[in-house]
Formats: C-alpha cells, structure tokens, sequence
C-alpha cells in the first residue's frame, strides 16, 4: 500500500518516542521547521512502557516554551497510532500541514529573512 | 494544688469550684468598643475572659492591648500568646508588658501557619515552640530571670495555661503530649471543642491512669453550634475536629429556625454530662461571635453564679 | 543534594534582553541531578533564547558551557580567557554558583537561570523534597532521625502541634507532619518513652539567625 501524504514533511525515525527530548524539537524550530509532530505507539502498546508518555510530557514542554518565546506551542504536537494504521497516519499529516500552513511559517524564519 | 499567682483563675480552681473562662477575639480595627461591649455579654457569667492572638493569623488588634482593656473595665483577661509572630526578645517583653498591668493568666499556643491568614506570604517566627514558651513564662515567674540568665525586677506572675486536643492525631500521643505539657510546667489546659463526649471520657480515663488530671486543671472546650450546616462545616473542615455524625443528624432533624436553639442544648446537656467527669474543672465556653448565649448556657447548667475569691 | 527549580524563561529573557553575548553557564552536580541546570537544560535554555531574539530580529550570539562545579574556583577558571568577552552571564548553577561566578568575574554581569529551592531528595521521578535547613546544629540524634526544622511547618521542637489531622500537616493535605513521622519513627524503634523527653530551646545562632556563617577548618588548613 503506498499512501500520499504531503511532501513538505521530513520523517525522522527514532526507535521510540520515548527518545525525543525538548531540546530535538527546539532544534527542529531553530533550524527553520514550521511544525514538529512525533508520532507515537499507542499509549499503553510502548515496547518500553512508557516511551510515547515521556515523549508527550517533553511535547507539552517544548509547547511551554514555544508560547513563551512567540513561536507558538500549537505547532508542535503529539499524536499516538498503532503500526497497521497507514491511512491514519497519512490524514494526521495533512492535518497538520493543514494546520500550519494556517498558522504560516515560523517567525524566526521571517525575522531571519527580513535580516538578511 | 497550692496557688502560685494572684490570678482569680487559679484561686477559683483551688478552691473546687468548677472555673468558667470563655474568650472574645479582638476586632480587625482599633475601635476599642468592640472589646467593651463583647465583655460586657459575658463579664458576670464568667472568671475569665481569653484574649486571642491574631486567631486563624488574621491581623488583629493584638491580644496585649485587647487584654489590658479587659483589665480596665475589671475583668480578668487570659493573654493568648503565640510563638508564631515573636521571637524570645518579643515574647519576654509583652510578658513583662503584661505583667506590669498585673495580667496573671497567660495561654501558650504555637499558633496557626499563617498561610491562613491575611498575610500568607510572611515569615513566621518559630524561635521557641509553645511547650518552650511555657518553660519559658515558668523560668520568669518561679527563678525570677530571663531566658538569658539575667534577674527580673519584678517577675511576672502568672496562672500558665495551654491547649489540648483530646482527639488529636497521631493518637498514640495523646496523652503523652499531655504530660509532656505539665512537665514543662503547665498549669491549666483549656482543650479543643468537644462534641465526641464518649471519646473525651476515653481520653480522660487514661489521663486519670496517669494521674495527670491532679498535676493540671483541665477546662473542657465548649462551643454551641448555630446551625447543621456549621456542624457539617466543622466536622469536615476544620482540622483535629471530631464532630459524631449524630450530633450533625440530630441538629439537621430539627426546623432551620429552631437549630441554634437545639446547639444551646446540646451543649448545655454535654457539660451537664462532663461535670460528673472526674478530672474536669471547669468549662472553657467559646461561643464564637455569639457571646450574648454564653449567659444563658452558664445559668442552665447550674454554673451561676460564679464564686467569689479573693 | 541542594534543589533547584526551572526559572520561568520569561523572567530570564526580560533580565538580559538587551545584551548581545550571552553565555548560559551550567553546573554539573547538584543542578544537573534535580534537572534544572545541568548541561541538557543549558541546551534547552539557550536554544529557546537563541530562537527569541532571531524571533525579535536581534543579532544574538548565545554559547553554552557547562562547568564541574561552579562552586569550585577550580573550575571556575575554565572560564577565565573568555568570561569577559560576554555581556551576561546566564548562569544555571545554584546560587551559591551564581555567586561565585559573579565574584571571580566582576566585570560580567551574572543573572540567576534557576531558583535555588532547598536542601533535599529525589522522593520519586520528578519529585523532590526537603530535609534540611543547615541549621548548624543538627538535632536529628534526638528526633528518630526525622528534621522538624526543615519538616514541620512550624519547626516545632516539642510537636506536634494542634493542627496535624490523619498524619497531614495543617498547611496542606499533600505535606506529611513531621512529627507524625517522628513518633512512627520512635514507635519502629522502640524509643516512643523518648517522645516525653523535652526538647530544650534552641540556640538558633548556628542557624541563618546569626549572620553568614562559616566553617574555618584548621586541620584542612595549609
Ligand atoms: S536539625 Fe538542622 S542540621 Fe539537622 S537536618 Fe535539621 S536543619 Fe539540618
Ligand atoms: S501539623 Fe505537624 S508538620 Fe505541620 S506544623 Fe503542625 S507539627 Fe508541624
């Protein structure tokens, strides 16, 4: 089965969620990203317990951080799917393209072309 | 127990009579009336009167002027003191203050935290404890010095008195909390509001098994509720209070309007119970902003007219 | 250990918004235990601080360290060649670090990063909590080796006091009573006859009561 889902989304695999830290998902905005989502094992079905509720926790905190320094906490996010849920996976990409093309790039991006 | 002091408490609780004390909380103002008129409903019905110490740690007229007061219209005033706000300068000297407007009965309390009050981001003090402030009050009085070692020109003399609740927890201490207090020299215990009787009597059997109840006089706590719904309030709410589901039953089982009626007779039948109570000394009637009722729960449980000492 | 806590970022940007060479300044021990300013949170900070002012449109150079111990002029003088090169210093140590940073490096302005919370434990995952205040005069021996100074929120020597109800502290029904504690403590040890034993009035002049103190050790001495 080949799904089609927006290109604009560059996949990082990692082997667990529980891998993420905040600092990854600030990097990703530092670095020009409009939007970070991870993607989760279903919660209660993580390999290592309780890797995609860390990695939910360190969400919400690189959100925190992201609304206090005007960057916008919405655009990052968590989401939990089991692995046999292709088509799923392939509609919360395009919400989420759809919800940041909304929200329009990231500022920092802006603010760095306007620099230059 | 010989008498130690001048104070009309301790020469009444000497003599055998049951003493009745009850207590009025300064007003959040300066308006000096206020104390006036709240001891004027209980003056004659009662020896003494208590004088809180920025109960609950709402900033108040303080205790010492409220008392002097007292002092002033010819009532006897039991100065509440608590090691929350004072330091052992402090403590000392509004002790000597008293003292020297012959105020002979002192309450040694801790005080509640003052996250309660109206100043919940304030320092508390905590320099001594209240068992500490009652060795303290005894060290000035009996050796005549201050803590620091140097003589007092003219001690204090005052009747010492601290708090006890009977049902506090943990309970294994209940007793030996007690006993720990006359071990510091306590004299006189007025206890937290009873309105478990079966539990208070349990409580004073086993002071009785120490024989603690002849080393202190010991006040039962006496606080009439007005309604169900404060009955309710203080048995859910307010901590190390023991209010029996019955009591609140029995306070909702009557018509709104006749509630009050019905906590008056509660607790007049609960120290009619407690006067056959070894042990007991005396009432501490606490009727909270409801002074004017404090004459007539005297009166109906044989306790007027109070005794003449001198 | 000592506990910090995260300071809220904005407070941190609204102190060095207008400097233009920061360097966020971690410390390795006690910070980096209780997650608030070891060498991970030093990235955290900076990167959220790098992203603000590219946000504000303000040119920025932002570097992390993290050092040893900041309390330690040791390895404070890891930072000598190039303390003075910055316009702030963010430092994510406790405040004894912050301190002694600022001292060594007198002419670079050195701002909190953390707020320095208390002598305590990890209770639990992101859980801790206080057991001691440095009094200066440790009574433990007599208290079944439970703090009432640091514990009770009265710090009562002879408790508990009025207000403990089913082994909760007045102020809360989250906060154990440390005395609640101690007479568990003496019942396990079969010590609770201790419990009438009076606990004399402190000498508090070892504690915070009587000024900065010290600890000058003459066999350490050279
Ligand atoms: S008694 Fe003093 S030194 Fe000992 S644990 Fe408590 S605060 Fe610390
Ligand atoms: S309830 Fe316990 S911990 Fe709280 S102030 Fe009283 S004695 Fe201290």
């Amino acid at each position: 089965m080949r799904l089609q889902y927006p290109t604009n989304i560059q996949i990082i695999r990692v082997p667990c969620t529980g891998k993420i830290d905040v600092i990854h998902v600030l990097r990703a905005f530092e670095k020009g990203a409009d939007g970070v989502y991870a993607v989760g094992c279903m919660e209660g079905d993580c390999h290592f317990n309780s890797g995609n509720f860390r990695a939910r926790k360190r969400i919400a905190q690189a959100k925190k951080i992201l609304d206090t320094i005007g960057i916008g906490g919405e655009r990052a996010q968590m989401y939990n799917l089991s692995s046999s849920e292709g088509p799923l996976f392939a509609q919360i990409a395009s919400e989420m393209d759809e919800k940041i093309r909304k929200m329009g790039p990231n500022p920092i991006k802006l603010a760095k072309k306007k620099a230059a | 127990m010989k008498v130690k002091t001048p104070s009309k408490l301790e020469k009444v609780l000497a003599a055998g009579h049951f003493a009745v004390t009850s207590e009025c909380g300064p007003p959040r103002g300066s308006d000096p009336e206020v104390v006036i008129e709240k001891a004027n409903l209980i003056k004659d019905h009662v020896d003494v009167v208590n004088i809180t110490d920025n109960q609950t740690s709402v900033t108040r007229m303080c205790s010492l002027a409220a008392c002097i007061r007292l002092k002033l219209m010819g009532v006897e005033p039991v100065l509440q003191m608590v090691t929350r706000d004072r330091n052992r300068i402090a403590l000392q000297s509004d002790i000597l203050g008293a003292a020297s407007f012959d105020i002979n009965n002192i309450l040694c309390l801790s005080g509640d935290h003052q996250s309660f009050g109206d100043c919940a981001q304030g320092q508390n003090v905590h320099d001594i404890d209240s068992m500490q402030l009652i060795q303290t009050v005894r060290h000035m009085r009996d050796e005549g010095k201050f803590l620091g070692g140097d003589d007092i020109k003219r001690p204090p003399e005052m009747f010492v008195g601290a708090a006890a609740n009977p049902f506090a927890d943990p309970f294994e201490i209940r007793v030996p909390r007690l006993a720990k207090k006359i071990a510091a020299g306590v004299e006189f215990i007025q206890t937290q509001c009873i309105y478990n009787l079966d539990k208070f009597e349990e409580w004073m059997k086993l002071v009785r098994e120490r024989g603690l109840h002849e080393k202190v006089y010991i006040l039962a706590g006496m606080t009439p509720m007005k309604s169900a719904g404060m009955a309710r309030y203080m048995k859910n709410r307010v901590p190390g209070m023991d209010v029996p589901e019955e009591l609140v039953k029995r306070l909702a089982g009557v018509p709104k309007k006749e509630q009050a009626q019905e906590g008056i007779n509660i607790c007049i039948e609960s120290i009619q119970r407690l006067k056959e109570v070894e042990g007991v000394r005396g009432f501490h009637v606490m009727a909270i902003e409801w002074e004017e009722k404090v004459p007539e729960i005297v009166e109906s449980t044989g306790l007027y007219p109070r005794p003449e000492v001198d | 250990m000592i506990v910090a806590d995260k300071k809220p970022i904005e407070e941190i940007i609204e102190e060095i918004k207008d400097k233009r060479k920061l360097l966020v300044l971690g410390c390795n021990e006690c910070v980096t235990v209780c997650e608030a300013g070891g060498k991970k949170e030093v990235g955290i900070l900076a990167s959220a601080l790098r992203m603000y002012f590219l946000k504000e449109g303000a040119e920025v150079k932002i570097d992390e360290r993290t050092l040893q111990r900041q309390c330690d002029l040791e390895y404070l003088e890891e930072i000598r060649d190039v303390a003075d090169q910055y316009d702030a210093i963010v430092s994510l140590a406790c405040g004894v670090g912050v301190q002694f940073t600022a001292e060594r490096y007198l002419s670079t302005p050195v701002y909190p990063g953390v707020n320095t919370c208390f002598l305590g434990a990890n209770e639990d995952r992101g859980l801790w909590t206080e057991r001691c205040q440095a009094c200066g005069a440790c009574i433990l021996a007599r208290t079944g080796g439970i703090c009432p100074v640091s514990r009770c929120a009265k710090r009562v020597l002879n408790g508990p006091c009025g207000g403990s109800t089913s082994g909760k502290c007045e102020i809360s029904k989250d906060t154990i009573c440390a005395w609640q504690l101690i007479i568990e403590r003496l019942k396990a040890l079969d010590k609770l006859d201790e419990y009438e034993i009076l606990s004399p009035i402190k000498d508090w002049s070892t504690d915070r009561a009587g000024g900065p103190r010290k600890v000058e050790r003459e066999d350490v001495q050279q």
